[in-house]
C-alpha cells in the first residue's frame, strides 16, 4: 500500500495546489493551464481507485477537448487583467457559499459509509471483481441494458444542444466565392475552353 | 529491508530499465527515421539527400543533434518565458509517454493495461497542448496562426480516428493493444481454411477505414499535406518561427516521435503487430520485432512518399475532408460493422 499512498499524497497535493493556483494567477491562460494540471491529476487518482476507464474519459474529454475550447476563448479575448482581478472580493460569498455546500454533501456521503458500512453491500449494482470484469466492460454492461435509455436521452439533449449551438452561429454570407466539387470534376475541356481563331494583326 | 527490496526497489528498476531501453532505442530509431523521411524526399525529387556526414549521411541526424544543442537558445523579449520553455517539454514528454502501452513482440512492452488503446488516443489528444502553448507563448502573429490552426486540425481529425478505433474495437472486444494483434490471428484467412496469414488482418475486411486512419494520422500529426499549422510558404514555421537550438529540436523530436506512433498504431490496429505475413518456418524463425519494425517502416514509407508528392491542402479543404467526408463515412462504418458482427454472428 505504501506506493499507492505516495502516489496519492502527490496527486491530491499537486490537484489542490494548482486549484489554488487556478483562482490565484493574474494571466487567465496560466488560469486555464493550471486547470488542465488538476483534470491531470484527478485522472491519476482515478487510476489509483481502479477506474482506469474513467481516467482515460477524463484526459480524453475534459483535457483533450473542453480545456482546448477554454484555452481557446482565454487566448483570443482581449482581457483587461487589473479590471478582472477588481471584483474578486465581490464574488467571495458566492465562493464561499458554494464550497460549503460541496463539503457538507461530501461529508453526509463520506460519514454515511463510515457509519453503516454494510450500507455499501447493499447497492443493486455491485462492482464486479476488476480481476474478472474489466472496467469498461462493467460500465457497458450497466449503461447499455438498464440505463439504454436513459443513455440515449442524454445522446440526444446532447444533439439538440449542438443543432441549436450551429443554428445560432450560422451566418450564410452571399457574396463570397464557395468550391463546388462536383460542379469543378464535371467540367470538361469542351465547356471550359472556349478556342478561338485570332487573324494576325486585327485582334478579337 | 528485503521485502522492500523485493516489493519495491527491484520492480522500479526494472520498469526504469525498460524504460531507458525503449527510450534510447526509440531515439535512435527516430534519428534514422527523419534521414529516411530526408532521403526519400531527396529521392523523388532526384536530388541525393544528406550524404556528407558519414557513408551515405548515416550520422547526418546526430551531427544534427550536436548542432542543435550547442546552439544558443533565444527567447524573444515579449514572449511568456515560462510557457515558452514548457511547450517543447510538454510536447516531447507526451510523444514519449505514449509508447509505454506499445507492446513490439509477445508480451514486449513496459505497461499492458486494459485501456491501452484509449490512453494512446488521450495521450496523442493531448499532443494539441505543445503547440497551442508554443504558439501563444511565442506572442508572434505567425506562431499563434499556426497554432490555431493546428487546434482545429487536430480536434477534428481526433472524431473520425476515434470511430475508426471503435470498428476495430467491435471486431476484436478489447481495449488491451496486444489483444488486438492476437485478435488478428484469426480472421478472414483462416474463415476460409487456410492457416493464419496476412489475410487476417484488420486491413482487408477494413480496408476504408484503414484508409481513414492513415490520412486522419497524416493530419493528427501535422504532416504533409496537412502540415498547415507549419506552411513554410505562408507562415515561416507556424508554430515553432521564435524556437531555436535545443528547444526547437524537441518540437521536432515530439512530431517525429508522434509520427512513429500513429505508424506503430496502424501496424497494431491493421496490419497485425508482430504477426509474420505468412505461417511457414523460415519466417516464423524471424522475430517478432523485425516484423513489427518492418511494417512500421512501410507505413512510414508511405508518409514519406506522401510528403513528397502531395500538394498541401487549403484550409477549407482540410476541414472538408474531415467533417463532411471522414466523420459521415466513418460513422456509417461503424454502424455496418456493428450489424455484420451482430449478423454474422463473429464477434
Amino acid at each position: 500500500m505504501g506506493l499507492q499512498a505516495i502516489f496519492f499524497y502527490l496527486f491530491a497535493f499537486v490537484a489542490v495546489a494548482s486549484a489554488f493556483m487556478v483562482i490565484s494567477a493574474k494571466n487567465p491562460v496560466h488560469s486555464v493551464l493550471f486547470l488542465i494540471l488538476v483534470f491531470f491529476n484527478a485522472a491519476g487518482l482515478f487510476l489509483l481507485t481502479g477506474a482506469e476507464f474513467l481516467a482515460m474519459i477524463l484526459l480524453v474529454v475534459y483535457i483533450g477537448a473542453v480545456a482546448v475550447l477554454f484555452l481557446f476563448v482565454v487566448m483570443m479575448l482581449d482581457i483587461d487583467f487589473a479590471e478582472l482581478r477588481s471584483g474578486v472580493l465581490q464574488y467571495a460569498p458566492v465562493g464561499v457559499l458554494i464550497g460549503l455546500i460541496v463539503a457538507a454533501e461530501l461529508i453526509v456521503v463520506i460519514g454515511g459509509s463510515v457509519l453503516t458500512p454494510q450500507a455499501s453491500q447493499a447497492i443493486t449494482m455491485p462492482i464486479p471483481n476488476p480481476a474478472q470484469r474489466t472496467n469498461t466492460a462493467a460500465l457497458g454492461d450497466v449503461l447499455y441494458t438498464n440505463y439504454v435509455y436513459f443513455f440515449q436521452i442524454a445522446g440526444m439533449v446532447l444533439l439538440v444542444a449542438m443543432i441549436g449551438a450551429i443554428v445560432l452561429t450560422l451566418r450564410h454570407r452571399q457574396h463570397i466565392k464557395r468550391q463546388d466539387i462536383s460542379r469543378q470534376v464535371a467540367r470538361t475541356p469542351a465547356t471550359a475552353v472556349d478556342v478561338v481563331k485570332v487573324k494576325s494583326g486585327q485582334g478579337l | 529491508m528485503d521485502t522492500f527490496f523485493s516489493t519495491y526497489a527491484w520492480p522500479a528498476i526494472v520498469m526504469i530499465g525498460q524504460s531507458l531501453l525503449l527510450l534510447v532505442c526509440l531515439l535512435v530509431f527516430i534519428a534514422y527515421i527523419l534521414l529516411a523521411d530526408r532521403k526519400i524526399w531527396a529521392a523523388v525529387q532526384l536530388r541525393r539527400g544528406p550524404n556528407v556526414v558519414g557513408p551515405f549521411g548515416l550520422f547526418q541526424s546526430f551531427a544534427d543533434l550536436l548542432k542543435f544543442v550547442f546552439k544558443e537558445p533565444i527567447i524573444p523579449a515579449g514572449a511568456n518565458k515560462g510557457v515558452f520553455l514548457l511547450a517543447p517539454l510538454v510536447s516531447v514528454t507526451l510523444a514519449l509517454a505514449t509508447w509505454a502501452v506499445i507492446p513490439f513482440n509477445t508480451n514486449w512492452v513496459i505497461a499492458n493495461i486494459n485501456v491501452g488503446l484509449l490512453y494512446v488516443f488521450a495521450i496523442s489528444s493531448l499532443e494539441v497542448y505543445g503547440i497551442i502553448m508554443s504558439g501563444w507563448a511565442s506572442n508572434s502573429k505567425y506562431a499563434f496562426l499556426g497554432a490555431l490552426r493546428s487546434a482545429a486540425q487536430m480536434v477534428s481529425y481526433e472524431v473520425s480516428i476515434g470511430f475508426v478505433i471503435v470498428t476495430v474495437l467491435l471486431c476484436v472486444g478489447s481495449l488491451n493493444l496486444s489483444d488486438i494483434v492476437y485478435a488478428q490471428s484469426t480472421g478472414l484467412g483462416t474463415m476460409l481454411g487456410m492457416p493464419s496469414s496476412f489475410l487476417d488482418w484488420h486491413f482487408i475486411p477494413l480496408f476504408p477505414m484503414f484508409i481513414v486512419f492513415f490520412i486522419s494520422g497524416l493530419a493528427e500529426t501535422n504532416r504533409p499535406p496537412f502540415d498547415l499549422p507549419e506552411a513554410e510558404s505562408e507562415l515561416v514555421a507556424g508554430y515553432m518561427v521564435e524556437y531555436s537550438s535545443a528547444p526547437y529540436m524537441m518540437l521536432m523530436l515530439g512530431e517525429y516521435a508522434a509520427i512513429l506512433l500513429i505508424c506503430s498504431l496502424t501496424t497494431i490496429l491493421f496490419l497485425g503487430g508482430w504477426l509474420p505475413p505468412v505461417d511457414f518456418w523460415l519466417i516464423n524463425w524471424v522475430p517478432g520485432i523485425i516484423w513489427f519494425i518492418l511494417k512500421v517502416g512501410l507505413i512510414f514509407f508511405g508518409y514519406a512518399m506522401v510528403k513528397a508528392f502531395v500538394p498541401r491542402y487549403r484550409y477549407d479543404q482540410l476541414m472538408r475532408l474531415g467533417w463532411k467526408v471522414f466523420l459521415p463515412l466513418s460513422l456509417v462504418m461503424v454502424i455496418i460493422t456493428a450489424f455484420v458482427l451482430k449478423l454474422t454472428g463473429w464477434a
